[in-house]
């Protein structure tokens, strides 16, 4: 089942951010939102997450929807190790041994051991993009996961994402062309 | 090799904290016997040398370890009961605004009484032997509610949010999120009610005098004017609220060493 807003509306302080979204976001595909700063896409993919609310408008096919995400910020428990946050959000099958060739799968080396917050910023980027696809999840939604990281990193991230979230219905936040076309993706621009 | 260095490195620098804490002790140890020699009167001032004599001969009598037993037990079940029932407090607070509403102003009453009016208040309501147990659980009570709430109150909204979306438990919640942002918060708390607790158990004991307790041995060198007994007494309360804070510090770093944020895991 597609994903469909209908008439989304969002204000904060009296000052109207979103007003009336209607958008589609085609199961098994992956949508780009694009947008100039400050057009509410950040807004919008929490509202999609469920963390922020509506003030009106009507959201459907998310019901009892597992969802995953990439946030703007890592968000990773700093005093961890790459693996242990990973498996920290995994069901019980997905193992170490299957977490590490992942990480490796997206070039990552000499990560084993270190807590997070003693890695690189793309290290840390491509940790979080780990955690969330090898989360159990239905939807998959991505705010500027691609931030931080250099031109041939980020097609080896992309090539990975593309694979991993084959025939998943993914949402990604951006506002760069070129990752839109390397990514092959629905477009959708906010204003 | 770096590693080794880095080891031998570290092992000179806790030789050269020891010495400088040797030092400084030998030299307050020094002022304390210089004054006593000065004032030259024992019962003004007594010198280390018979402060440490006095406390030898005391510890080969049994009502001396009865004594510290007794009272060490019950400042110890006083602090462990504040500080659990303060951490239970926070966390029903943090969950429920009416709760914390409700609560808050208890603990700034408690924290705001002088410990005389409660030990005075508490004897008419109890009995002595439980006095210490009651005033140092109160003394324990406000510190580890209001650092236990602010620790969780200073939890990381963005990782929350995190953990909601991953739909994570309650437990993997409290394991990663919430026990390293309240860890050092619960120390503070265990620190500072260390202190009070011995203070202010020993200060219910004076009053309420409980048999077999250092307060009543205080209360009597002081009326019969022991002042070496007194001075040796204090000695015996400093060296076991070291020692019990030492330990507690102990547990709480090994438990640590798994949870506090470090650079390599």
């Amino acid at each position: 089942m597609d994903i469909k807003l209908i008439n989304i509306n969002k204000s904060f302080k009296g000052q109207q951010v979103l007003r009336n979204v209607n958008m589609t976001f085609p199961k098994g595909r992956i949508t780009c939102i694009m947008g100039a700063s400050g057009t509410g896409k950040t807004t919008l993919a929490n509202i999609l997450m469920g963390l922020q609310e509506a003030d009106s408008g009507e959201i459907h096919g998310l019901q009892d929807k597992k969802i995953s995400a990439v946030f703007q910020e890592d968000r990773l428990i700093e005093h961890w190790d790459a693996i242990k946050n990973i498996l920290l959000v995994c069901q019980a099958e997905v193992t170490k041994e299957m977490v590490d060739e992942e990480l490796k799968n997206i070039g990552m080396a000499e990560y084993e051991g270190k807590a997070v917050k003693a890695l690189s910023g793309g290290m840390r980027r491509r940790v979080a993009l780990v955690r969330a696809t090898l989360s159990d999840y239905d939807v998959l939604i991505m705010d500027e996961p691609f931030k931080g990281l250099d031109e041939a990193l980020k097609k080896l991230v992309i090539n990975y994402i593309k694979k991993k979230t084959k025939d998943k219905t993914v949402i990604i936040i951006t506002h760069d062309k070129e990752e839109v076309a390397l990514l092959d993706a629905n477009v959708i621009t906010i204003s | 090799m770096e590693v080794k260095q880095q080891d031998i490195h570290t092992k000179e620098n806790k030789i050269k904290k020891f010495i400088v804490k040797l030092l400084v002790f030998s030299f307050w140890l020094l002022v304390w016997d210089i004054a006593s020699r000065l004032i030259n009167q024992e019962l003004f001032l007594p010198s280390p040398k018979s402060v440490l004599i006095t406390t030898y001969q005391l510890s080969t009598t049994s009502d001396f370890w009865f004594s510290i037993g007794n009272s060490f037990v019950r400042i110890v079940i006083g602090f462990s009961l504040g500080l659990a029932v303060g951490i239970f407090l926070a966390i029903v607070s943090y969950s429920s605004k009416l709760i914390k509403e409700l609560i808050s102003p208890l603990m700034r009453v408690i924290k705001a009484t002088p410990v005389a009016s409660f030990i005075i208040l508490a004897l008419v309501w109890i009995s002595s032997v439980n006095l210490s147990i009651l005033i140092s659980f109160l003394m324990v009570l406000p510190v580890s509610f209001s650092n236990m709430l602010y620790g969780l109150h200073s939890t990381d909204e963005k990782l929350l949010e995190m953990a909601r979306v991953f739909h994570l438990n309650r437990w993997k919640c409290i394991k990663a999120i919430y026990l390293p942002t309240v860890l050092p918060f619960i120390i503070s708390a265990m620190s500072v009610g260390l202190g009070f607790s011995f203070k202010s158990g020993i200060a219910a004991e004076v009053i309420g005098r409980p048999i077999n307790s250092i307060g009543l041995n205080l209360y009597e060198a002081k009326l019969y004017l022991m002042i070496k007994e007194l001075f040796a007494w204090t000695l015996v309360i400093i060296v076991l609220s070291i020692i019990f804070e030492k330990l507690v510090m102990w547990v709480i770093k090994r438990f640590e060493y798994n949870e506090k944020p470090r650079e390599n895991i």
